[in-house]
């Protein structure tokens, strides 16, 4: 089963007619022990849809003896006989747009290196294959001059959904002009310091202080864009970085001619044709 | 007028809710006699497009106990199923104390 996808096993604790209410102290264990499991619970209360079909797999428990140990057991058993999916697998971890700020301009398309993104039938950015990206790099929304890309699990604002204030604004649109100084894109600078140190390695004749050299280059770099260090290690080349930005550009540039002359009369490309 | 459903956000992955304020945010919702739903994390939610999720933009009225309002409204639409505009409160248990999420959730529920 693919890791993102499927339905979960939701355990319904059942506390009405038929059956005496735990304890507050017992309710909260079960609960906690099952959410500690990776399953969705519902405590219903009187005039509530509990048990609607939503197609996930649904674990009625309610004997009042049980302990949240044995809620899990149980859990677990039902689990394993529907096939429902198991939590741990993956930590979600993967950018969410926020389109009341995003202006459709493909940075982060063009920049991200893992395919994440592309974009929907009518050219709209969006996220497409989350299960991509790179756990804990937040790189894509730092080219944002937008500020409209969220990774909610991130530790400070505004990437992790806080507010924007007009300074984020002004920071994130510095942060791209910077990285145009520096020769077009951020990943080019970045290579162009690991290039230094690899010269240095090769004039200086010194592995070990070169490899130190390209270790602290890197380190820096990582830290001031928060970039988890195998993504640094990862980059393509700065050629294969200009190839994807100027294929955009062509498909984009290509696009809008078709849509001045024919008025859209024909289909939108479709997403195998904006594949970059 | 139907009290609106609560739904808890357990952000099973990453430490960036406290847990202590998450912790006594269930331990009072276990003590109020309110329904609620409970999931172990609503990005991996999103991520799935569970189901779960349009269950609950559908329901009606809701209050939220998560993160940032704008990252749970975004989720929502991440998945397809968007937020109502109105009747949704959104708790942020990253910057606001238990007591706080506590009383706004079950206000009246």
């Amino acid at each position: 089963m693919n890791k993102t996808q499927g339905p979960n096993q939701r355990i319904v604790l059942h506390e009405g007619p038929g059956s005496a209410p735990l304890s507050s102290e017992e309710r909260y264990r079960t609960i906690s022990a099952l959410l500690d499991s990776g399953f969705e619970v519902t405590r219903p209360s009187r005039g509530w849809e509990a048990a609607r079909d939503d197609g996930s797999t649904i674990l009625i428990l309610e004997n009042t003896e049980l302990k949240a140990e044995a809620a899990v057991a149980a859990a677990r058993e039902a689990r394993d006989r529907s096939g429902a999916r198991q939590l741990g697998e993956w930590k979600p971890w993967f950018p969410v747009i926020d389109y009341d700020r995003c202006t459709n301009c493909m940075q982060c398309l063009t920049f991200c290196l893992f395919d994440v993104y592309g974009v929907d039938e009518n050219q709209k950015i969006q996220v497409q294959h989350q299960s991509n990206c790179k756990t804990d790099c937040p790189a894509c929304s730092r080219v944002c001059p937008e500020v409209a890309i969220l990774f909610p699990k991130y530790k400070n604002g505004p990437i992790n959904g806080d507010a924007v204030r007009q300074d984020d604004v002004r920071r994130e649109a510095m942060k791209v002009d910077i990285s145009a100084l520096l020769g077009g894109d951020l990943y080019a600078s970045l290579r162009n310091r690991t290039q230094e140190a690899r010269k240095r390695f090769s004039t200086e004749r010194d592995e070990s202080r070169a490899l130190l050299e390209r270790k602290r280059c890197l380190k820096e770099l990582g830290k001031d864009l928060d970039i988890p260090p195998e993504v640094l290690m990862s980059l393509p080349s700065v050629e294969d970085i200009h190839e994807r930005a100027e294929r955009a550009k062509a498909k984009l540039a290509a696009r809008q001619a078709r849509s001045q002359t024919v008025r859209d009369a024909r289909p939108a490309p479709t997403e195998t044709e904006w594949g970059i | 007028m139907a009290a609106p459903r609560i739904l808890f956000c357990h952000c099973a992955y990453a430490k960036v809710v406290p847990p202590e304020v998450k912790q006594e945010v269930l331990r009072r919702l276990c003590e109020s006699g309110a329904g609620f739903d409970a999931v172990p994390d609503l990005c991996d939610m999103s991520a799935r497009k569970d189901p779960a999720l349009k269950r609950i933009a559908e329901s009606g009225a809701v209050r939220i106990a998560a993160c940032y309002p704008r990252a749970v409204k975004w989720l929502f639409h991440a998945a397809g199923m968007p937020l109502p505009a109105e009747g949704v409160e959104i708790l942020n248990m990253r910057t606001q104390s238990a007591d706080e999420v506590s009383r706004d959730l079950l206000e009246k529920s």
